[in-house]
């Protein structure tokens, strides 16, 4: 593996009196053994997280995009393997034992995850389950831990938290659940929050007053945040940088200004041509590209796009790296669409190739 | 449009209400799931329903569809009563009035071939031969963009998301229908799937001439595919018009606070439009708020919204809105928002 493959953290935002970085991962790797074949999930992974900041990663299905952050939780199954190196603060979290693991996760990593109602227990109250994760990293006696329980409830803006204490799940909607499952994340005060599609089973309504909050929060208390969607109209509106992972691997990544108004990835090009927009006329059709994203035990050689590209040459059967080919803006393709200049998606122009080969 | 034509689909009054059990099976109280909907769908045209969860979207389609029988009120298709015809005379009306969920698995049998999963309606409505089914078949997977050379022998725990989806609608275009209820159907799967997906759905409706009902909680997606926008709040039709009127200018102050809840992205510039969330929580459909429904989260509310349940009305423009001040408009100009 080349070093080139890895994302120049450093360098995308370097502008002085950016806040510390809290987490720094590098070459992140993970393959699977199913039925005797090789599934490579994360093939090269690299970004860093600041605090007070958040990070979007997009992808579809099967991008390994959650599996690249459960790695960071140590929440994969034993026959994951995960390399490479992720740092939260000084503390290496890949090779860790699932012992050492446990004390890291929650205190100073957690993660909310897309179905409230399946993370939540439902035998055991609101409260009782906070209380639990309050001591699960610091003794407390119970009446300071339910007071933080209280307090925390507080803090994510459950209404009336004190009667909300003695509450069980299925008493609260589906939007209240998802608060408590952030109380419950947020009860050791991490470093770093991973919403795995979070806001993905909610409604619009409620997705939008989870989202607030967690920005909220990241204001708050300086809590860093990787957001985890396939929704890239919702980090736009969020994130401060957006990392868009197809076939295991970061394709683009440049900070939410920087990126959208600026798409240079096809794959990216492609996901945003397919949303469907409030503005489009109705019964307009939408812009789509073929295919399905490659087969993860058998990646192809070369760009893992290609075969569904409309730009796609002779050339991307070598791959290309993930390069910061503009200031703070990395992306990993030979033949960039140019949307300043009108070009959005389509098959490569003359122009465009005459232009890449001269490079 | 012409309004003299026999609707295709013609729901008047309907009811659908839920008794919740506590211990011991006393009455512990009823679920107002559709309250007095009434609406009308001409062939070829589609219907968007949205609404928050709990607002009796899915309810309503599965009244419709007789699946399960509506409390009260009337649901003719092609000019027949539904609600009072036998399981036995549905089954021939459910040949042109087809359903298609959210999870595809769930409505495909793991262990047929795909080739017999779209097979299924033709064996039971047609008299084809063995030979004709199999072109048929092979026509339909063309038709929704799968190759049938290789997929018909899979099982459907073979395919992804969006191959199962496009099987499940395969099947529910076999017998050519005239209307196709789509709950959450694109819900699940991936953008570029559901771009895909969507796309095909306008296929059909251009070249078959079906109608739908497209049930699903994205107002953008509803946006892309309907002629007219139900907006559906708590049971009742918040607000109802024109597609390209509702979001240009919505009337009803919920239709409002959905739209503003979507993120929206310029895809050309890049320009961002936070959400704007609505603050509170949606009342419980067990004990639904006096008056206007929506008035406990509305930014608008004055004290008769509590006191008096307002009337879908004419507000203009085709649209109709279920509000004592629709937005943008003159309310006292209009006729009165009280029920008659």
């Amino acid at each position: 593996m080349t070093t080139v493959d890895a994302f120049p953290s450093d360098t995308v935002t370097r502008t002085d009196g950016e806040p510390p970085v809290v987490l720094r991962v590098d070459d992140l790797r993970v393959t699977f053994t199913r039925g005797g074949r090789e599934i490579h999930a994360v093939n090269g992974l690299s970004y860093t997280v600041r605090r007070g900041r958040m990070l979007a990663i997009i992808g579809e299905s099967g991008s390994g995009k959650s599996v690249s952050v459960r790695a960071l939780m140590g929440l994969l199954p034993p026959s994951a393997v995960v390399e490479g190196s992720a740092l939260l603060g000084d503390e290496q979290l890949v090779g860790r034992t699932d012992r050492a693991m446990r004390a890291i996760r929650g205190r100073d990593v957690s993660m909310v995850f897309q179905d409230p109602a399946r993370s939540l227990n439902p035998t055991m109250s609101v409260g009782a389950q906070i209380v639990e994760a309050v001591r699960a990293h610091r003794p407390l006696p119970k009446r300071e831990a339910a007071a933080r329980a209280v307090e925390l409830l507080k803090l994510v803006r459950l209404s009336a938290p004190e009667r909300r204490f003695h509450e069980y799940p299925h008493q609260l909607s589906g939007g209240m659940r998802q608060r408590v499952m952030i109380a419950i994340a947020l009860a050791a005060d991490p470093k770093v929050l991973i919403a795995d599609e979070a806001t993905t089973a909610l409604d619009v309504t409620t997705q939008a007053q989870i989202m607030e909050l967690l920005v909220d929060l990241q204001e708050r208390l300086g809590t860093a945040i990787i957001m985890i969607s396939h929704d890239l109209g919702l980090a736009a509106s969020y994130a401060d940088e957006v990392l868009v992972m197809y076939a295991g691997r970061a394709v683009e990544h440049a900070p939410t200004s920087t990126l959208f108004g600026n798409v240079r990835m096809p794959y990216t090009a492609a996901l945003l041509g397919a949303i469907p927009q409030l503005t489009t006329p109705s019964h307009a059709r939408l812009t789509v590209i073929g295919g399905h994203p490659p087969d993860l035990g058998a990646l192809p050689e070369g760009c893992a796009f290609r075969e569904r590209c409309p730009r796609a040459t002779e050339r991307c059967i070598e791959r290309p790296p993930l390069e910061e080919h503009e200031p703070a803006h990395a992306y990993a393709c030979w033949h960039p669409v140019d949307q300043r200049a009108g070009d959005v998606l389509g098959p490569l122009t003359e122009t465009g190739d005459v232009k890449e080969e001269a490079r | 449009m012409s309004q003299t034509r026999t609707p295709l689909l013609k729901v008047s009054g309907l009811v659908q209400e839920y008794v919740t059990r506590g211990a011991g099976g006393q009455k512990a109280g009823v679920v107002h799931a559709v309250s007095d909907v009434s609406f009308e769908l001409h062939e070829g045209e589609t219907l968007g329903i949205v609404g928050e969860t709990g607002s009796g979207k899915s309810t309503l389609a599965r009244a419709i569809i007789q699946v399960e029988r509506p409390r009260s009120g009337s649901v003719q298709f092609q000019g027949r009563e539904l609600t009072t015809m036998s399981r036995r005379e549905l089954v021939s009306v459910h040949r042109d009035m087809q359903m298609v969920y959210q999870d595809p698995f769930g409505s495909l049998n793991p262990r047929w071939r795909i080739e017999d999963v779209v097979a299924e309606p033709l064996r039971g409505h047609t008299d084809m031969t063995r030979a004709e089914r199999v072109a048929r078949v092979a026509e339909l997977l063309d038709l929704v963009g799968l190759d049938p050379a290789r997929y018909r022998d899979r099982r459907p725990m073979e395919l992804s998301g969006g191959q199962a989806q496009r099987v499940a609608i395969a099947r529910a275009i076999a017998l050519n229908p005239k209307l196709i209820i789509c709950d959450e159907a694109i819900s699940s799967l991936d953008v570029l799937i559901q771009a895909q997906v969507l796309n095909l759905f306008e296929k059909l409706r251009d070249e078959l001439g079906v109608a739908y009902l497209f049930i699903a909680h994205d107002l953008a997606t509803v946006k892309q595919v309907s002629d007219r926008v139900a907006v559906m709040h708590l049971g009742q039709l918040a607000e109802f018009s024109p597609a390209d009127e509702l979001y240009a200018h919505p009337r009803h102050p919920y239709t409002r606070a959905l739209l503003d809840s979507v993120p929206v992205l310029d895809v050309v510039t890049g320009a961002v439009r936070r959400p704007r969330p609505l603050q509170g929580e949606p009342p419980s459909p067990l004990h639904p708020p006096s008056g206007c429904r929506f008035r406990t989260r509305c930014p608008i509310a004055q004290d008769v919204c509590a006191t008096v349940e307002p009337a879908l009305r004419d507000t203009g423009d085709g649209q109709f809105a279920s509000c004592h001040f629709p937005l943008g408009v003159d309310a006292a100009r209009l006729a009165p928002a009280t029920a008659a």
